[in-house]
């Protein structure tokens, strides 16, 4: 065990797995010599050379099209986006050749691909390098998405997505590659897809929050605890398959949920979780499920309504008092 | 903040009501719990008490004037509060002369509901969105957390008699924890599993009963039902039929005036001791205290006894709840305590509603003999003739006995001729023979 930042427990995830399998290879725009633009891919080049370790050109559509080409062939591509803003150019091999592949192939070609890069807010860089997509992908069978928000989950979830037989959206937080947790060094340390984690008991309330929000729901329940809320927050981890198991399970012990996300509302993750609890869990709940969500607008660039545009520690605690039923 | 007062539903078939009486006037302190205006519905003059804390500001209704159901009536304020907001929301009454004054008209067209807005921004923090508590029984229908709704259920709480704590009044985990802790102790207006099922004959419990009876379903047959669908193309939707028979009453007179003179305190009446015999005779013949409810019959365990009193209005069947496990007395006293505030229309629903057969009498009105309506889904009424002395046949002479005719109607669905008849017979023979009662 040694503490490590998110960056550096990423980066030993795909040392790890590329020294494991020689089918493994990496490829994205400035991942090789310039090793990454936010150097999650250091040491990598010189480390495995460059036939596995690939710059690729500014052109998302093309070498993620190569990527899944390469899958079926039999190797199994890591791709990287710059930011998973530039996924956006590239959705169409996404959506359309891996996420389909294997059933419109009946069964005969798996996609073994990892697309990973940071995603959702980051620091001032506007509307078009601002934006949570999760939703948009875990919208589609056939697509895995994973978003980690410790180093340790970060490092043992990547792992897997890598040995995973099916194409995974590995979103990573942009403002979240400098923190710091202790990690495994067991090669063999991974974490199953598919299943939450409880990151705090609690009794009185479900805070159920991924990737930049872990952090925040963790602090509005050290917050809340103090006004004597007892909160129980769950990080899904993965999307897609979405453990809603673990989350229906909480929300029958503490009768009330907060969904918090970066992500905008509308047909975001929340609603899908807040939909799923109410099938099953309906005659569990003391209040109506309630949301903490990104604003709805393109994120600003000033940093004042940045700021004011992404879920704050108050809000997932007012949201608390609101479905506990504190005045 | 200011506490809007609506026109609350009173009673399950309430549209509208009719401000009978302030009790209180503007200006005037009120706090939680305070009656605060006598409500005439449909049914009867109710109380209606105050939701909130502080001084009555503003009256929007008079008495003698109606408002339907959820219309703002008054508004319970801290003096000093700005209330202008809520009062320009208030529409007009529906006045008891037809005086409406159109020029506030235009006001109360544009009224949105007057439901406090929800701030869009996901939990602003201020807290200021949490709406006054209004009574749940206010809007017409109870708002219930699913959670509170399951455990309710579970423990057999009574959700009507919950005060809803939540937001618009919402009765939430805490309000229905509240009373299951209660509950064993007396909480008021906690129907416990217990009463459900309650054992037959524990004396303790006898004259406390004011719980509807226990009953289970049995579904109809198809003999049934064609019985039923048939009777009623030719009759109506509930078919009656009627027998008569004729009661010497001479031993029930003399029992009644035995019980008077060793108390007459007790004041027992001869309808007291109809009322028994009847429930006697009903828990001897349960196809009788019954009630088709076209996929199934009804069948009670209990028999709840109503009691047609005729009052300045119209009529009203207070109930005796579990006649057969009370006694004499206590019927007496239930009977006298129930037709007074009949007459004053101080009765609760509860208190008239859901009975499983009823008693008309007539006979105070020199009435010989009649035939009662069933009131429906009961399964029969009984209709109780005058008292009077006739000549009879016994032992081959004639003699002078107390006769008193009784004509039963039934509901051909569910109850048959044999089946009314041999009621009738058992109910005869009771009460020419009151002693059954205590054999």
């Amino acid at each position: 065990m040694a503490i490590v930042t998110m960056r550096e427990a990423l980066n030993q995830a795909i040392r790890e797995e590329m020294q494991r399998d020689d089918n493994v290879f990496l490829m994205g725009e400035e991942v090789a010599a310039y090793q990454g633009a936010y150097k999650v891919t250091k040491g990598l080049l010189e480390e495995l050379g460059p036939k596995r370790v690939i710059d690729t050109p500014i052109t998302e559509l093309g070498f993620a099209g190569l990527g899944v080409g390469a899958a079926m062939a039999g190797l199994r591509p890591i791709v990287e986006f710059m930011t998973f803003n530039f996924s956006i150019l590239a959705t169409d091999q996404i959506i359309n050749s891996a996420a389909k592949m294997l059933y419109m192939s009946g069964g005969q070609f798996n996609i073994p691909i990892v697309f990973r890069g940071p995603g959702g807010s980051a620091f001032q860089v506007s509307s078009q390098h601002s934006q949570a997509l999760e939703s948009w992908f875990a919208y589609f069978p056939g697509l895995k998405v994973v978003m980690p928000s410790t180093p340790a989950d970060a490092k043992g979830l990547l792992k897997s997505s890598i040995r995973d037989n099916d194409p995974v959206i590995f979103i990573e937080q942009e403002r979240m590659y400098g923190n710091k947790g202790e990690v495994s060094d067991d090669p063999e340390f991974t974490i199953p897809l598919g299943v939450a984690d409880i990151k705090r008991e609690g009794k009185d309330a479900t805070i159920v929050a991924r990737s930049l929000m872990v952090p925040v729901a963790l602090k509005a329940a050290e917050a809340l605890e103090k006004e004597g809320v007892s909160c129980e927050v769950i990080d899904p981890r993965t999307i897609r398959p979405l453990d809603i198991h673990t989350i229906v399970e909480s929300v029958k012990k503490t009768n009330r949920v907060v969904i918090a996300e970066e992500s905008h509302p509308f047909c975001g993750v929340a609603a899908e979780i807040a939909s799923e609890i109410m099938e099953r869990a309906f005659d569990y709940l003391d209040a109506p499920v309630k949301r903490v969500s990104g604003v709805d607008v393109p994120m600003p660039y000033a940093k004042n309504l940045e700021d004011a545009a992404i879920p704050k520690v108050e809000q997932i605690v007012a949201a608390v008092r609101q479905v506990a039923y504190i005045e | 903040m200011a506490t809007q007062v609506i026109m609350p539903k009173l009673s399950p078939t309430m549209e509208e009501g009719q401000l009978s009486r302030w009790l209180k006037k503007e200006g005037d302190k009120v706090s939680m719990g305070e009656p605060l205006a006598e409500i005439d519905t449909d049914k009867a003059t109710m109380e209606m008490q105050a939701l909130g804390n502080g001084v009555l500001r503003k009256i929007f209704i008079q008495e003698g004037e109606s408002a339907p159901l959820g219309q703002l009536i008054a508004i319970i304020g801290e003096p000093d509060e700005d209330i202008s907001s809520i009062t320009s929301q208030a529409p007009a009454a529906t006045p008891a002369k037809a005086e409406t004054p159109p020029a506030e008209k235009e006001e109360t067209e544009e009224v949105k509901p007057a439901t406090p807005a929800e701030a869009d921004t996901p939990a602003s923090g201020n807290g200021r969105q949490t709406p006054a508590p209004v009574a749940q029984a206010a809007t017409g229908r109870l708002i219930v957390s699913p959670l509170a709704a399951r455990m309710a259920a579970e423990s057999g709480i009574d959700l009507r008699s919950v005060n809803g704590s939540g937001p618009g009044g919402r009765i939430i985990k805490r309000d229905v924890e509240g009373l299951i802790s209660q509950q064993g102790s007396t909480a008021p207006g906690v129907a416990t599993k217990q009463t459900h099922l309650r054992a037959v004959g524990s004396p303790a419990q006898k004259s406390a009963i004011t719980a509807a009876s226990a009953y289970h379903d049995e579904p109809a047959s198809e003999m049934r039902r064609t019985i039923a669908k048939r009777l009623v193309t030719s009759l109506g939707p509930v078919p009656h039929f009627f027998l008569t028979t004729e009661i010497e009453m001479d031993r029930a007179a003399e029992m009644r005036s035995g019980i008077n003179e060793l108390d007459p305190e007790l004041k027992i009446s001869v309808n007291d001791i109809i009322i028994k015999v009847a429930a006697a005779a009903l828990l001897q013949h349960r196809q009788v205290n019954a009630s088709f409810q076209d996929k199934f019959v009804r069948y009670y365990e209990h028999a709840d006894i109503g009691v047609a009193v005729a009052i300045e209005e119209g009529l009203v069947t207070p109930i005796i709840r579990a006649a057969d496990q009370k006694s004499l007395s206590d019927i007496a006293s239930e009977v006298r305590d129930l037709a007074g505030r009949a007459r004053e229309r101080k009765l609760r629903p509860e208190e008239y509603m859901g009975a499983s057969f009823s008693i008309s009498n007539l006979g105070m009105f020199g009435i010989d003999e009649f035939t009662a309506v069933i009131n429906p889904p009961e399964g029969a009424i009984l209709a109780i003739g005058a008292m009077s002395p006739k000549p009879v046949v016994r032992n081959n002479e004639v003699v002078v006995r107390q006769m008193m005719r009784v004509t039963m109607s039934c509901d051909h669905r569910v109850i048959d001729g044999a089946t009314g008849a041999r009621f009738l017979q058992t109910f005869k023979k009771i009460l020419e023979n009151p002693l059954f009662l205590i054999v």
